[in-house]
């Protein structure tokens, strides 16, 4: 009898789960994947075109190719600085010196703020004419930059500005460093090790399988960058900033090709599952895991 | 010696740091308090001659930022429902219940973290227009009543560390499952469902994609989308563009001051124990 009751309320509680997994996830990943191989606008009739749509993809849209560039080279620079800017933060945030928390706190706000903010406040800042960084680089005595209007400096604009928002990072980063044993340290230390041997056989074996995560973190979030070109420059100039869910979101919301807007997103999931796969095959060779045998 | 050199290093450093975070900030409201004509002066000025913080009433005169924040909040408070009453139960279920299936349906939840929302954004937005969820918040606010599998998974750890025997001792009192969630389980679990409600605040504060995909009547727009037709429609009005971005900014910063343990907390556990 109690059993049964426990089953029963097992089966309630848990439903929201069950249901939402088949609604939200199994229903349209099994739509994503048959609409790919369909046409269709959302008016009239889809048609069944079977490969067509990834064909046209690798062979017929020159635009695919140059998103999957913009994307590959942003995430790619991006992530890797983010991730030494963050270390090297966390670092510095770990010291023994007054006054941290209120450092703490400065390095975290910029990762607080709404994306359509911050990327509002970094157009005005790139703004060749009234913008901030022109006016600096002036003030230095260098040359100024069209930085967003200027198709090689597009991409830098971007990386830097994601260098800005790296508070979550930087926090996750701060937290391995503290649970770093102090015997370790110690250890190292007595044996006469500077800061950067340290460093090297202590710290960064450590913090390796958090740096893994954010490193995975990182790269399945800067292969779906949107909002920032989105809103700066919508992909501009020539296209030297679109990326590839921008290029997504414009073939379905904007000339409402369904089926090949679902194909991109099938290979956008497994690009990122091959990236993430390949970092993971990575990590067996950097990423120490206490108390595993070797 | 050398130690008062490390310290005057690390704190080059960390104002170095601290600059590059703040500067844009300063930029942010030195203009929002200029006229438009000394936001275009050339060379940029520094600072406004006569602060105009009339700018920050004529946001709400230019586009209903009202409503807007009114919308926002509505979305906030049904999310954080949604958030609440979904996963507290699944997780309770999964950890505290015994029935066929339970771990499968853990290991699948855990699994979809690793599935970008982009590849269900299109089918999901299908969905929607069948359901005729198109530009109201439905498509915004009934998912999160159906669980969240990062909260699912923070809940569920903690759950397993609760001895069973609270659960027996109350059973044998005649006490019902429900109760016993509600009643000892949630209680215990206070700051992680701390965690979930700053976490759905700034998740729902914040999000632009969504709004953007499901709300075309400006009467339902959120913050990020007035922000968003505020630069779309008024783009050289950047003084009122930058005191609309603080207005909008403030009340998260408000929320990080008061939830600032439970909001570290929350980041660390991911990737921590993750």
């Amino acid at each position: 009898m109690r059993i049964k009751k426990e089953t029963f309320w097992g089966w309630i509680l848990v439903s929201p789960l069950a249901l939402g997994l088949t609604i939200w996830v199994a229903f349209p990943l099994g739509v994503a994947v048959s609409m790919s191989l369909f046409k269709w606008n959302m008016i009239s009739e889809p048609a069944f075109i079977g490969l067509q749509n990834y064909a046209f993809m690798l062979a017929g849209d020159h635009l695919f190719w140059q998103a999957l560039k913009v994307t590959l080279v942003f995430t790619l620079t991006s992530v890797p600085l983010q991730m030494l800017l963050a270390f090297a933060a966390a670092l510095l945030l770990n010291s023994k010196v007054r006054g941290m928390g209120v450092f703490r706190t400065v390095y975290y706000l910029p990762a607080l703020i709404p994306i359509m903010v911050s990327t509002a406040l970094w157009m005005f800042l790139y703004n060749p004419q009234y913008g901030l960084f022109n006016l600096v680089l002036d003030k230095l005595g260098l040359p100024t930059q069209q930085w967003l209007r200027d198709s090689g400096m597009v991409i830098p604009s971007l990386i830097i500005m994601s260098l800005w928002s790296i508070g979550n990072v930087v926090v996750i980063f701060l937290a391995g460093l503290q649970g770093i044993p102090k015997e370790l340290e110690e250890a190292c230390v007595i044996d006469g090790g500077n800061y950067w041997q340290r460093l090297r056989a202590v710290t960064l074996p450590m913090m390796s399988p958090i740096i893994f995560y954010n490193l995975v973190m990182g790269i399945i979030g800067g292969l779906q960058t949107f909002t920032q070109p989105y809103i700066m420059t919508n992909g501009g100039p020539s296209n030297s900033s679109l990326t590839l869910m921008l290029h997504l979101y414009k073939q379905a919301f904007a000339f409402s090709k369904m089926g090949y807007a679902n194909a991109l997103a099938l290979v956008l999931l497994l690009m990122t599952i091959a990236v993430s796969l390949l970092v993971f095959r990575s990590s067996k060779s950097w990423v120490y895991y206490e108390g595993e045998r070797k | 010696m050398s130690r008062v050199v490390n310290r005057i290093g690390v704190y080059s450093l960390l104002i170095l740091g601290a600059i590059f975070c703040l500067l844009p900030f300063a930029w942010q409201l030195r203009s929002s308090i200029m006229t438009m004509p000394e936001i275009f002066s050339y060379p940029p000025k520094l600072a406004p001659a006569d602060p105009q913080w009339k700018n920050y009433p004529e946001v709400f005169n230019i586009l209903p930022f009202g409503r807007y924040y009114a919308n926002t909040a509505i979305l906030v408070a049904w999310n954080a429902i949604g958030v609440l009453v979904s996963n507290v139960s699944i997780a309770f279920a999964l950890t505290r219940l015994r029935f066929k299936g339970r771990n499968l349906l853990f290991a699948l939840s855990v699994g979809t973290l690793m599935i970008p929302t982009t590849v269900t954004m299109i089918p999901t937005f299908i969905e929607w227009s069948w359901l005729g969820g198109l530009n109201t918040f439905l498509p915004l606010v009934v998912p999160s009543f159906f669980g969240n599998a990062f909260f699912i998974f923070l809940l569920v750890q903690f759950f397993r560390t609760i001895p069973f025997d609270y659960d027996e001792a109350a059973l044998i009192d005649g006490a019902s499952y429900p109760r016993i969630m509600v009643q000892i389980i949630l209680p215990m679990a206070r700051p992680i469902v701390a965690v979930m409600v700053i976490f759905t605040f700034l998740n729902t504060w914040n999000d632009f994609m969504g709004p953007l995909l499901y709300l075309n009547d400006s009467k339902l727009y959120t913050l990020a989308l007035g922000l968003k037709s505020l630069l779309s429609s008024y783009n050289s009005y950047w003084h009122v563009l930058m005191a609309a971005a603080t207005l909008v900014v403030l009340p998260l910063v408000v929320v990080f001051f008061v939830g600032q343990k439970s909001f570290i907390a929350g980041l660390t556990m991911g990737g921590i124990k993750g």
